[in-house]
């Protein structure tokens, strides 16, 4: 059951895949446009949106500059209301915990809210290799989980596929998960959400334990907050009798009164709605009212190798609300699949890198470098992460990792032979008359917009348009045309 | 090292010893308003609750309970949470129902602890009157009285009016999904009817 990330080729290769599939492309534009739209209406009506940013971001950051204490304040809250706390100091850990747990109590599933903390973990296929089911409840993980898919997008994971596809999903895969789709089912989307609602409720009714993650944790009252649309939150939260959250430590706020900023921005950046449509918090164990046995996972996996960060540190103050990603040219072009991680789009290239290191893993290096820099998700960003300026910080850091390699990237040996040829006029003259003619070479093909292109260079630059296309160099250079033209031409009305 | 003294330890060698300047975190905003000047907020709040697709309803105190009994309709089964203070007809009191029994369940009637003009958001505590959190989930449809005076301006107002102690639900409209090609859908796996009844005080 599901795939993982792992053994993804890096991102040049993948968004090259993922940029000749047009379904997915027309599907990504339409989706990402849609929402965007509906993010700026919302936020233009709040006034002082700026100012809540900045005071949110103030936020977090005074939290992270305490994090220890407000976790151990987070810590005794929840045990004083009855929450068993445990820790984690990675993946592994805290995925052997909550085998442990479910295992301890004799099941062989339990159903999940959406919760990228778990995913980031690989939860369910751990839960799997120890012989326990875990059922995804939200729509979106539905599709992926039965198409047996990746997720590519923090809020919408199945924001890649359209509804037909989705339609034949469910079609194909309902039955063997559980309760079948109908025969005649169209696709309709209010129609395949019937579908879904049927199918899962069954086990949420049976559910004897669920698995959730939390957008914020309040230190001073123990209260555990979860934001969702479809209610299957909610099912999960109250029904069973035994709930365990994994919960990034970054997750945490030190007062309830601390919410009203963030309750306010998360919405509006993340479904582009004034209020998503439910809100659950809880506060450990209410007894008469939903699960009566409680734990909380407080998850480090990287997160302290980013506090460490002095610039970097300010990636945690983020709220997963997807903003950024529905903004990036570069997202809505290939799509979240390529970077290769849960954590996709402009925060993903600076989130992995950063709770992972670089130098070690080709996939991670090449995510500083999934970007433009155009600064669009800066704009948007509810907790003004300086993404651009993370990414540069990145990029530095991928090439000092590298420094010492014994064989330079063919970039750096591009970058040293560029150098030399535009620091000085004959040279780049030379230069100049040469990519002349490599633009009346037959290489080409058509990129997107009509213009030529070029997808293949010989070695070394073989190396750079392995993964980029490459704009047909013009058949004469602006000093070519200079000196054919003379100077009057330029004086012609 | 335990888990939790290795992590709390990393976290203090990431921080250092030196302790930070203080971030300033400046809360004006909370004095401003989440209603415009002039402009009034319970009308406010029926509007923007309507704008999910829930129904809303106005009525004068003395016509509540003829117009709970309309919002029921002729739905069979009527469940209500001990102390609604509302004479439902043929009504059941939840009695610690399980899934299965509220699954049967046609509509749920109870009320909220505050409403929130700027987003149309009813928020639920969960006491005497509202219920535990399963019966205003399980039923297909939910009709929720408020008074008007419960009505707060904004987010800010309702947070510091709340008590984290209480299970909350914030409810914005009834449930719904985006996931399919982010057009919204309603009604998912939470009520898929959500009728506020706004009582004048
Ligand atoms: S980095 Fe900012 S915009 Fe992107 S998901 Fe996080 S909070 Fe949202």
């Amino acid at each position: 059951m599901g795939r993982t990330f792992v053994g993804m080729p890096p991102f040049p290769v993948a968004a090259q895949a993922a940029l000749a599939d047009t379904t997915l492309r027309r599907n990504l534009a339409h989706a990402t446009a849609t929402i965007r739209a509906k993010r700026a209406g919302v936020v233009a009506e709040v006034e002082d949106w700026e100012d809540l940013r900045v005071q949110a971001a103030a936020v977090k950051d005074a939290t992270l500059d305490h994090l220890g204490e407000h976790l151990l304040t987070l810590e005794a809250s929840l045990t004083a209301r009855g929450v068993r706390v445990h820790w984690a100091r990675d993946a592994a850990e805290a995925c052997r915990l909550v085998g442990d747990i479910a295992l301890g109590h004799g099941l062989e599933e339990v159903v999940k809210v959406k919760s990228m903390t778990t995913a980031e973990i690989g939860l369910n296929e751990a839960l799997a290799e120890r012989g326990v089911a875990a059922w995804e409840t939200d729509l979106a993980e539905l599709i992926v989980q039965l198409g047996e898919d990746l997720p590519s997008h923090i809020l919408v994971p199945a924001i890649h596929r359209g509804r037909a596809e989705i339609r034949e999903i469910f079609r194909a895969r309902m039955a063997a998960a559980g309760r079948p789709a109908p025969a005649d089912l169209s696709d309709e989307p209010a129609e395949l959400a019937a579908a879904a609602r049927l199918h899962l409720r069954e086990k949420f009714l049976r559910a004897r334990m669920a698995v959730s993650g939390a957008n914020f944790a309040v230190a001073e009252s123990g209260t555990l907050v979860v934001v969702e649309s479809e209610g299957n939150g909610r099912m999960c939260l109250t029904l069973p009798e035994v709930l365990v959250s994994v919960v990034g430590i970054e997750k945490v706020v030190p007062t309830w009164e601390d919410l009203d900023l963030f309750l306010r921005l998360l919405p509006r950046s993340s479904t582009g709605e004034r209020m998503n449509p439910y809100t659950s918090t809880w506060s450990g164990v209410t007894p008469g009212d939903g699960p009566q046995e409680v734990h909380v996972v407080l998850l480090d996996n990287g997160r302290t190798r980013a506090l460490a960060e002095r610039e970097g540190r300010q990636v945690l103050r983020c709220i997963r609300c997807s903003a950024c990603l529905n903004v990036c040219p570069v997202y809505e072009r290939v799509g979240g699949h390529a970077y290769g991680s849960v954590y996709p789009g402009p925060i993903g290239a600076i989130l992995n890198p950063l709770l992972h290191g670089v130098g070690s893993d080709p996939a991670t290096d090449a995510l500083p470098y999934a970007s433009t820099l155009c600064g669009a998700c800066a704009q948007v960003c509810p907790v003004g992460i300086d993404i651009p300026g993370l990414l540069v910080r990145e990029r530095v850091a991928v090439v000092d990792a590298h420094r010492r390699d014994p064989r330079p990237k063919a970039e750096a040996l591009a970058m040293r032979a560029g150098a030399w040829g535009l620091g000085d006029a004959r040279r780049m003259g030379l230069a100049e008359r040469a990519s002349g003619l490599v633009g009346r070479l037959p290489l080409g093909r058509r990129m997107p917009g009509g213009r030529r292109g070029l997808s293949w260079l010989p070695f070394p630059g073989s190396r750079w348009t392995g993964a980029r296309d490459l704009p047909a160099p013009p058949r004469e250079s602006f000093r070519q045309w200079w000196s054919r033209t003379g100077r009057d031409e330029g004086h012609r009305p | 090292m335990s888990a939790r003294e290795e992590v709390l330890a990393r976290v203090r060698a990431a921080l250092g010893g030196a302790d930070p300047s203080p971030v300033h975190v400046d809360r004006a905003y909370r004095a401003r308003r989440a209603v415009p000047e002039g402009a009034d907020a319970v009308a406010l709040f029926a509007e923007r609750v309507a704008d999910y697709r829930a129904s809303v309803t106005r009525c004068a105190a003395a016509d509540l309970e003829r117009t709970v009994a309309h919002a029921v309709g002729d739905a069979r089964r009527v469940l209500v949470p001990e102390g609604l203070g509302l004479e439902v007809p043929g009504a059941l009191e939840d009695t610690g129902l399980d899934a299965a029994a509220l699954d049967a369940v046609d509509v749920v009637v109870t009320r909220a602890a505050l409403g929130i003009a700027e987003t149309g958001t009813i928020v639920l505590t969960h006491g005497p009157g509202q219920g535990r959190r399963a019966i205003t989930l399980v039923p297909d449809h939910h009709v929720c009285v408020l008074e008007e005076h419960q009505v707060v301006p904004g987010v800010v107002d309702a947070v510091a009016a709340l008590d984290p102690a209480r299970p909350q639900t914030w409810v914005s409209g009834p449930s719904a999904t985006s996931d399919i090609e982010l057009d919204r859908v309603e009604g998912v796996h939470g009520p898929r009817r959500l009728h506020v009844l706004l009582v004048a005080t």
